[in-house]
């Protein structure tokens, strides 16, 4: 019987892609760690709910809304869909913090490891497999939800306008089309950007024992204060402020109205600019970081065992 | 070319010498039983033909450095560590799919064969299982692997008689051909003499004894000496002696059986017999290594 089946062996063994281990581990990925998926979608669903209940509202802002200057007005109709995707966004940021943190120290704990290591999947594999979660999987997912939020969020307020003929101004002035090509371009800036802060956690929750979130966050802060004492300068802690939160503004000609805080945000935020962020060193510097943490998480795995 | 190649492997963790350049030779189609006290280097030696720790000396398993290339060793080797290791949140669906995802030798519909004699449901979490159906389900995917090594260290740790001796007996009926190695630890060695066809005792990080099963009987033999027999008995050197029930049991090491049959009952021992006499008290200084 045995002999049968090995003839047939490499016959069967033929089709096998250099990818399926790899994509496999990532399909592992979202089974184990359901939150990656869940969270936004709970997010989601608290920002519908949220616009659901105060909807009856909405009638009488949007005629409120009408009354002001155009540039005013359409930062109005829009803002609760901005804080809709910021809100997902948010979400899936901590997710993606969480989730590395716990990708390589969780396998070691509950001895996982063994059964992983006995597979013919290389660390480099699994290690990819985890990158990919908070740096393709979530930023793609987010966009999939904002967009799916959205556009609940767009059928609810015409069915409520609709009675006092106001449903038209939404699709007319609300430009949704450009934030949907906003969100797509923020995500993507905003990974790249953030793309070491993952590479840090996951080479932390491969290397750490036990407290992983401490050993990620304290050696930072100590730099920080240590610079602080020694030369009374605050320009680490501020590059890691940036680092953490300047992802979406990255992308973007920033315009700053200091002395006009009613300015719409928005607007802010109006203009693209790909090559400025291209060729600000700060993502290159950080990218090529993002890269050599990734390569000792990678070469640590192999050193790792069950803890 | 031998299944698994060693030559002086070495290993210390800090000061201390977990393995102290062993060398072994394991052919292809054995059934290797690894048997040593805790701490003995068992399980570093097995880590280390694993790839799952670096060592220092030369070690090819399959004609392949196990630290190197562990990814690709795998396709050919298989290893139950200890019934633990299946992640617990994993459903035996999960299991079944990832296995089949990554493994390119792994035979789908065999495994659901094994699982199909067990009472495993398929929609189960691993948490749920009992841990003797845990580690049926880990060797159902194991022996799904069409693999050419199979190392299993204290696979059968905890799980009570019954599981114990289904584990061993499907190992043998439904897995093993002669082109298959098998390597195994375990503290329950009266379980695994019928079933390995070499042994090999280690201590602190040495081979103490090494030998095929063939050998095992033809050299050891253990005497229920009559009483009036006993100084005779003791005049051909035992390495070993027992009391049981107020006799006296002495264990011989390559002394002619014709001559014991003359003080008593001769048998073969068990390996836990021979275990107790070479590592007993004097702890590896039996004269039995080779």
């Amino acid at each position: 019987m045995n002999t049968e089946s090995n003839d047939l062996q490499p016959i069967a063994a033929a089709p096998f892609l250099p990818t399926r281990p790899f994509f496999w581990s990532v399909r592992r990925e979202l089974w184990e760690n359901k939150s990656i998926y869940l969270a936004p979608l709970i997010a989601a669903g608290v920002v519908l709910f949220g616009f659901g209940i105060t909807a009856f509202t909405l009638p009488q802002r949007r005629l409120t809304a009408l009354t002001l200057e155009s540039a005013r007005q359409r930062a109005a109709i829009e803002m609760p869909y901005d804080a809709a995707a910021m809100m997902i966004m948010f979400t899936a940021f901590i997710v993606g913090i969480f989730y590395c943190l716990d990708a390589l120290y969780g396998e070691r704990r509950d001895r996982s490891i063994l059964f992983w290591k006995s597979l013919p999947v290389s660390d480099l594999t699994s290690v990819l497999s985890k990158a990919i979660v908070p740096m393709a999987i979530l930023p793609l997912l987010t966009f999939v939800i904002v967009l799916a939020t959205q556009f609940i969020m767009l059928l609810i307020s015409t069915a409520v306008l609709l009675p006092s003929g106001l449903a038209g101004t939404t699709w007319q002035l609300l430009p949704w089309p450009r934030l949907s090509l906003m969100l797509l371009y923020g995500l993507v800036t905003s990974v790249l950007w953030e793309a070491p802060i993952y590479a840090w956690l996951l080479l932390v929750s491969s290397w750490a024992r036990r407290a992983t979130f401490l050993w990620a966050v304290l050696p930072w802060l100590a730099i920080s204060a240590i610079e602080k004492l020694a030369f009374d300068t605050t320009f680490f802690i501020r590059m890691l402020v940036r680092r953490l939160t300047g992802g979406f503004e990255e992308g973007f000609v920033v315009v700053h109205y200091p002395k006009d805080a009613h300015v719409p945000v928005v607007d802010r935020l109006t203009q693209f600019d790909p090559l400025k962020f291209l060729s600000s060193p700060g993502l290159w510097i950080g990218l090529v970081i993002a890269a050599g943490f990734l390569i000792a998480a990678i070469r640590l795995r192999r050193y790792r065992g069950p803890l | 070319m031998a299944c698994i190649e060693a030559r002086g492997l070495r290993k210390t963790f800090g000061t201390t010498v977990a393995l102290e350049g062993i060398n072994l030779r394991v052919e292809e189609g054995r059934i290797l039983g690894l048997i040593g006290p805790n701490g003995a280097g068992k399980s570093t030696a097995l880590n280390a033909i694993l790839g799952l720790t670096a060592f220092e000396g030369e070690l090819r398993v399959l004609g392949r450095n196990p630290w190197n290339e562990r990814d690709q060793l795998m396709r050919d080797v298989c290893f139950i560590a200890d019934v633990a290791v299946m992640p617990r949140w994993m459903r035996v669906s999960q299991a079944l799919d990832y296995v089949a995802g990554v493994h390119p030798r792994f035979d789908r519909a065999k495994a659901e064969g094994f699982l199909a004699k067990t009472e495993i449901k398929r929609t189960s979490k691993i948490r749920q299982l009992s841990k003797g159906m845990v580690a049926q389900l880990h060797l159902a995917l194991v022996m799904a692997v069409d693999a050419r090594l199979l190392v299993l260290d204290e696979p059968t740790l905890g799980l009570d008689i019954l599981f114990r001796k289904q584990f061993y007996d499907s190992l043998l009926n439904d897995y093993f051909d002669r082109s298959r190695t098998i390597v195994v630890t375990t503290h329950q060695v009266e379980e695994i003499q019928d079933v390995i066809t070499d042994l090999m005792f280690i201590n602190h990080g040495r081979i103490v004894l090494e030998c095929s099963m063939e050998q095992f009987e033809s050299r050891y033999a253990e005497v229920m000496v009559d009483p009036d027999h006993l100084a005779a008995a003791q005049a051909l050197k035992p390495i070993h002696a027992r009391q049981s029930f107020g006799r006296s049991i002495l264990l011989f090491d390559n002394v002619d059986r014709q001559e014991l049959t003359a003080l008593g009952d001769v048998r073969t021992p068990g390996i836990a017999d021979l275990f107790v006499a070479i590592m007993g008290d004097k702890a590896g200084q039996g004269g039995a290594s080779q």
